[in-house]
């Protein structure tokens, strides 16, 4: 990396209120979205309350860590700085089986392997000492 | 005559629209430019200036009132819908107005979006620019899903996987817009044709999207002036009315994977107010100015405002349609993809110019009514219809 590069750290999620505790629990190797305890609507990103029913209950329940790509886009040129040496890149819409949908990356397949549709499951990914981000591989489910 | 008819737009101004070497003008500095013309279009002066609806993040009105030496700034208010902000202003000023809020609202916009902070450099070092703030903190930019063509190609590949819209069809917006400029003096892409063949040989930037389906970045500036039709009288002015305009916000607003209809954006809810407002279909429109930020945003758009069904814009951007002399042209002045990057408030001002019969060699023939949109942030929408008087 030359040393513009390094200049710019990668950006990374702060880790306080609800997006702390999601990563939190991708800390510890768990993916775990909100669920209403009224409604039973799953729900990503976190937020305070259900959209569906307008409840304040609800639980951080385990995923099944399994879903498809939705869509995607292939970066050639970086937007971001830290970025540039990961092009080309593809941040991915993966719908989990559960119905939510997270942007993230499949991880062991090139972008021009895409597909939609294509099975996929969670993987974690330390991107610091505190920090793993929910990523991606193919599946055969 | 639409339910909104009571306002009206009397005054346009824009300054140059240029990239290297940049206006030489402040943020600021550039949007007085603009607004001194608008107004003087008008036939006021500044010191007649009693609301400012300045552009979120680029300006506050006192500093323009204290400019212009407005001496009674009584209205002052900026909607935060990113892009769409200056077309949802036109309809907070038409109703500012009418209900004596104030007399005469100034709308400016413009930066130096070439010369000073470019798109790049106000992503990685502003974060609390970005819409959807620490959602897209926390849950977009460690992805290095950073940036509008990023968020919006996303949509446009999954557009084309449900419906088969293919890359050329894209091309034929980039295609028009260009066409456009070349008779538009203002045109920073005036001088600078563009081809099918050239538009599938740009560089790729965030797949779907190549070079020539982003907008520019340029310096420049645009404002306008809204009034009511009673004080236009008295200005001499022929007036352009406002049959109709309204603003939405996709749900939910604030993030874009997890809508339940990844198509639905702020204007699939604010077209069909606006056109019921007016008391027309969107067939009754002669052209129509639609924020142009990406090409697959315009097809879009035309989808969602009802100027086609979803899945059928491929086709309808196709064979000249939305070109001069078509069926619909769209962005006659070149849009933000080939005129300049003026936050959309060049769209409104060309509709005004058209509506007036000002638009020279571009000019729509006997056109009565135009529509404009806006399109901001993760997909907040905003849409005028416009009658010539």
């Amino acid at each position: 990396m030359s040393q513009a590069e390094t200049a710019v750290p990668m950006p990374l999620p702060e880790l306080e209120g609800l997006a702390g505790e999601f990563y939190g629990y991708c800390r510890k190797g768990e993916l775990r979205f909100q669920r209403c305890s009224d409604c039973g609507s799953w729900r990503h990103v976190p937020r305070e309350m259900c959209a569906d029913c307008g409840s304040w209950n609800w639980e951080w329940e385990r995923s099944s860590g399994r879903g498809r790509v939705f869509t995607w886009t292939v970066v050639t040129r970086a937007l971001h700085p830290a970025f540039q040496d990961a092009c080309p890149y593809a941040p991915a819409v993966i719908e989990m089986d559960e119905g939510v949908r997270i942007l993230s990356q499949v991880t062991d397949c090139s972008p021009d392997q895409l597909q939609i549709d294509m099975p996929v499951e969670v993987v974690f990914e330390d991107a610091s000492e505190e920090v793993a981000l929910p990523k991606f591989r193919r599946s055969t489910s | 005559m639409g339910a909104m008819d009571e306002a009206c737009i009397v005054g346009i101004g824009e300054t140059a629209y240029v990239r290297k070497p940049g206006s030489g003008l402040s943020a600021l500095g550039i949007q007085l430019q603009a607004a001194v013309r608008a107004i003087e279009d008008a036939g006021l002066t500044g010191r007649q200036i009693d609301g400012i609806m300045p552009f979120p993040n680029l300006g506050h009105a006192e500093s323009f009132a204290a400019n212009l030496g407005c001496e009674n700034l009584r209205f002052q208010s900026i909607v935060w819908m990113g892009g769409a902000a200056p077309v949802a202003s036109l309809r907070v000023a038409g109703a500012a107005v009418r209900q004596g809020l104030a007399n005469y609202v100034l709308i400016p916009a413009g930066w130096n979006g070439y010369s000073g902070a470019r798109a790049r450099q106000t992503v990685a070092e502003d974060v609390s620019s970005l819409p959807g703030g620490a959602i897209a903190r926390d849950f977009y930019l460690p992805f290095g899903f950073s940036a509008p063509p990023q968020w919006y190609s996303v949509m446009a590949r999954r557009h084309m996987h449900e419906f088969g819209t293919r890359p050329e069809q894209l091309g034929c917006i980039a295609v028009a817009m260009r066409k456009h400029a070349q008779t538009n003096p203002n045109a920073v892409m005036k001088g600078r044709a563009m081809t099918l063949e050239d538009y599938m040989a740009s560089p790729m930037l965030a797949d779907p999207y190549r070079l020539f389906d982003c907008c520019l970045e340029t310096d420049g500036a645009a404002a306008v002036v809204v009034t009511t039709p009673e004080r236009a009288r008295d200005l001499g002015k022929e007036p352009v009315f406002i049959m109709g305009a309204a603003s939405g916000q996709p749900r939910p607003a604030d993030e874009i994977t997890n809508r339940k209809d990844i198509f639905q954006t702020g204007l699939s809810l604010a077209a069909p107010e606006a056109f019921g407002q007016a008391g027309i279909s969107p067939g009754d429109v002669d052209f129509a100015q639609i924020y142009d930020c990406f090409t697959f945003e315009v097809l879009q758009q035309l989808e969602e405002a009802g100027f086609c069904k979803r899945g059928e814009g491929g086709a309808f951007v196709e064979g000249g349609r939305i070109e001069l002399g078509g069926e619909l042209p769209v962005n006659t002045h070149g849009g933000l993809l080939s005129e300049a990057h003026v936050l959309g408030m060049n769209h409104i001002v060309e509709a005004v110019r058209q509506l007036r019969g000002d638009a020279g060699q571009r000019q729509v023939a006997d056109a009565e009514i135009g529509v404009v949109t806006g399109w901001g942030d993760f997909g907040d929408g905003s849409i005028a219809i416009l009658r010539r008087a």
